[in-house]
């Protein structure tokens, strides 16, 4: 087999335009290619659909106001009435990694957010975001957050740290369940298609019927990793602007 | 016992894991099933809970894959 066959060639960053910013590598790779266009698209999408400020919306401005309204009503419903003000926020976040998550769904093209370096930047800064807000808000209070009422005073001392630890874990839980998801759900796709031809014509049916439901799968995992991600944020916010559990 | 085979066997203990996550999943849409059969009206609204939940159990399964691949490529 010719080399640059293995499954997870498709995940190799390669350098577009070098460029070098006092020792440093920051050249512009596909990774950063596909954010742009990720970025791109959404700008068009949103600026575009809605140019007709329609009343009565049409299709493209019915598909952006729901995308509006989703995220709108996550954070009413899970943050409440402060929630408006982090919208922007939670929506920049959901669409960037809900587009990334499609436009990797193109054949021959890249997957932003199946490296973990792109997945744990969103993910820590959502935590941090988070954090800051939680403090500023409340203060010193905020430290009580790790210590959950109704609970006697000798499991205390094991349950704090506990409480700490999970906390510290959310970013990595986040950005781990995007990474993993979109690593997967690539990598095996390219499995089964090296297998539609190694099997060719007698037996690459088989393989070609697994990727094409397989293909249906991605693309709604790729819509319930954007939501999933999105309503975490919404949840933790939660947790930080009111401190209870 | 060589390195090659020890990182085989590794990776083939940490797909255990995915028992439990099966059980969880199954967990999780058996009873939205047998909720929404006795109550159907209060079935939509509670279908964003069932999908966030399915996504938490799934990751647990995920953190299990990137294991095995630490162990097998790491």
């Amino acid at each position: 087999m010719a080399e640059g066959h293995s499954p997870l060639a498709q995940f190799e960053i390669k350098r577009l335009v070098e460029l070098n910013a006092g020792g440093l590598d920051v050249s512009f790779t596909n990774s950063s290619l596909f954010m742009v266009i990720a970025v791109a698209a959404i700008t068009l999408f949103l600026t575009w659909s809605m140019r007709g400020r329609a009343m009565v919306p049409g299709r493209m401005q019915s598909m952006a106001e729901l995308s509006y309204e989703f995220i709108a009503n996550m954070l009413k419903e899970n943050v409440g009435s402060e929630g408006r003000k982090y919208f922007p926020f939670i929506f920049s976040v959901f669409m960037f990694v809900l587009f990334c998550n499609l436009i990797g769904m193109i054949p021959y093209s890249f997957t932003v957010t199946s490296h973990i370096i792109v997945t744990f930047g969103l993910a820590a800064l959502v935590f941090v975001t988070v954090t800051l807000v939680g403090i500023f808000r409340h203060g010193f209070k905020f430290l009580s957050f790790f210590v959950p009422s109704g609970v006697p005073a000798v499991l205390l001392v094991i349950l704090i740290p506990i409480e700490i630890i999970s906390y510290f874990v959310r970013p990595i839980s986040l950005s781990v369940r995007l990474f993993a998801n979109m690593l997967a759900g690539h990598t095996l796709m390219k499995v089964f298609g090296a297998f539609v031809i190694a099997l060719s014509w007698w037996g690459g049916w088989l393989p070609l019927a697994f990727i094409s439901a397989l293909t249906g799968l991605e693309f709604l995992v790729a819509f319930l990793q954007a939501y999933v991600f999105a309503i975490l944020s919404c949840l933790y916010l939660n947790d930080a602007v009111h401190l209870h559990h | 016992m060589e390195v090659e085979a020890a990182k085989m066997i590794g990776a083939g203990l940490a797909t255990i894991a995915l028992a439990g996550v099966g059980l969880g999943l199954g967990n999780i849409f058996g009873s939205y099933i047998s909720g929404s059969l006795r109550n159907p009206a209060a079935a939509p609204k509670v279908f964003g809970n069932v999908l966030l939940a399915f996504a938490l159990t799934e990751a647990v399964a995920l953190f299990a894959l990137v294991i095995a691949f630490l162990i097998l490529f790491a």
